[in-house]
């Protein structure tokens, strides 16, 4: 079943000359984890947030299993919709629980349903619930805190999860716990994810499809093994090998320091 | 006059006027209370207002802003050939007085929440509403509260002036004192002002010390 699509979606920005998404078109699968690539300024952020109705399109339809979400209420939308971003955005004057209770508490769940959610997301993203749910955001690494960012997200359970550059500021061995608990977690539960990354090496080993974007259009949507093999032009092919160059360079610098 | 002499009259001003001074005592709370109630209603919704779009915010601040650089007493004395004197305008002129600090602190508490957090708030599905009681003003409190706090210590003290115009309250003691030749009077009126300003102070400090709690110093930032 197609959970996302994407049909001729063009945004322009006020006073801007080109499209900063341009004319995208695609099928997401229910349950694909696609990571979006793509230079800084390439339309990510915007495509992402065409899904939640953060920005509107000003052409073409996008479709959340079949229909059109502009018919929907946007609020009503978003609670079906996880939203993840690099600067968290947990809220510091509310704890770990109450953070992660946000979507549930306006779905009217009840305590006891809220506080075993609670308990079971922590669990989930690797942080002991007796510990961690009574700590304020400030009490926590960045880590930690994207942890219940993410957390807060799955709360409620919902179809589609989008996250833009969730990973981005995080040191690299906390990123790439989190990246391995990400795939443990899309393992378990198969929904749909759209992982928005700068970081070519990340894209390709998230994602059962990788999107490769470059001024608002899609180069390249297709499984990473293909996108290594058999990328679609130079852009793409370019975009691989300015990773490998950079793998190059770090292996050499670990060995100029060690 | 001897030191003794002093404490003796003051003394003496206590067991035989208590109920003069206690009037006096409440009346200021009073009208201190009241004119930083008004500057709340005034000074928060147009705080809010003005965190909203830098060109509102501009216009007000620039507006209640010249009060700021006013002193209170300037503002006490235009009063007088606009509004008269009495107890309503010297409550006008101390509201006036007291919303800069409030204004202020509201538009810099509501404006100084970063942008990701209220969008990561927006795209999560909550309304307006639910942001604005459940994020923006809780986070605003404390800096808001700290204007109301700068505004009360503000008003208390102005208010002793306002009885020139008016309002009655402590700033009478301290009048009468000034008139008569009164030491005792004006040590009663001065230290008494300046102990409800302090327990003022004190008060609305532990109040925001408690809004705080959340901001804790014990967690190295990353
Ligand atoms: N609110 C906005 N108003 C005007 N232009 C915008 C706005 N948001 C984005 N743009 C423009 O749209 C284009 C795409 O921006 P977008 O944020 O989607 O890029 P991105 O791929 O997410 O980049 P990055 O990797 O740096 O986050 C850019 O040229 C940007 O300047
Ligand atoms: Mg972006």
């Amino acid at each position: 079943m197609i959970a996302l699509s994407f049909e001729n979606a063009v945004k322009r920005f006020p006073g801007a000359t080109t499209n900063a998404v341009d004319h995208v078109s695609l099928d997401i699968e229910e349950g694909e984890l696609v990571t979006i690539l793509g230079a800084s300024g390439s339309g990510k952020t915007t495509l992402l947030k065409m899904v939640n109705r953060l920005i509107e399109p000003d052409e073409g339809t996008i479709r959340l299993f079949g229909e059109d979400i502009k018919d929907r209420d946007p609020v009503k939308l978003r609670h079906g919709i996880g939203y993840v971003i690099q600067q968290i955005g947990l809220f510091p004057h509310m704890t770990v629980r109450e953070n992660i209770a946000t979507v549930p508490k306006i779905l009217k769940w009840d305590k006891a349903r809220i506080d075993a959610r609670a308990d079971e997301l922590l669990a989930l993203v690797n942080l002991d619930p007796a510990e961690f749910r009574g700590r304020y955001p400030a009490q926590l690494s960045g880590g930690q805190q994207q942890r219940v960012g993410l957390a807060r997200a799955l709360a409620a359970d919902p179809a589609v999860m989008l996250m833009d550059e969730p990973f981005g500021a995080i040191d690299a061995i906390n990123r790439s716990n989190l990246q391995a608990e990400l795939l443990s977690i899309h393992g378990k539960h198969k929904k749909t994810y759209l992982f928005v990354t700068h970081d070519v090496g990340e894209a390709l080993k998230l994602g059962g499809k990788v999107l490769v974007m470059d001024r608002g259009r899609v180069k390249q949507f297709d499984a990473p093994q293909r996108i290594v093999d058999d990328p679609a032009d130079d852009f793409v092919r370019e975009l691989l090998d300015s990773a490998s160059g950079l793998r190059e360079r770090r292996r050499g610098m670990n060995v100029g320091i060690l | 006059m001897s030191h003794a002499g002093l404490i003796e009259k003051i003394a003496e001003y206590f067991q035989n006027r208590s109920d003069v001074y206690l009037e006096a005592v409440a009346r200021h709370l009073e009208i201190s209370f009241v004119a930083a109630f008004i500057a709340c209603v005034v000074g928060i919704p147009l705080g809010i207002l003005s965190a909203r779009g830098s060109k509102i915010r501009t216009f007000i601040t620039g507006i209640f802003g010249v009060f700021r650089i006013i002193p209170s007493l300037a503002i006490l004395l235009l009063c007088i050939p606009i509004i008269g004197t009495g107890p309503a305008p010297a409550l006008i002129a101390l509201s006036f007085l007291a919303i800069p600090p409030i204004l202020i602190n509201t538009t810099q508490a509501f404006a100084g929440i970063p942008g990701f957090l209220i969008e990561t708030a927006e795209g999560m599905g909550m309304s307006s509403a639910r942001i604005f009681f459940t994020v923006k003003a809780p986070l605003s409190m404390p800096i808001v509260l700290a204007g109301i706090k700068t505004a009360v210590t503000e008003v208390i003290a102005s208010a002793t002036l306002a009885s020139y115009i008016g309002a009655g309250g402590l700033g009478n003691l301290i009048f009468t004192g000034l008139g008569l030749l009164r030491a005792d009077l004006l040590l009663i009126g001065g230290i008494s002002v300046a102990l409800l300003s302090v327990s003022a102070d004190f008060l609305l400090s532990c109040a925001e010390r408690r809004l705080v709690r959340y901001r804790n110093p014990r967690i190295a930032s990353t």
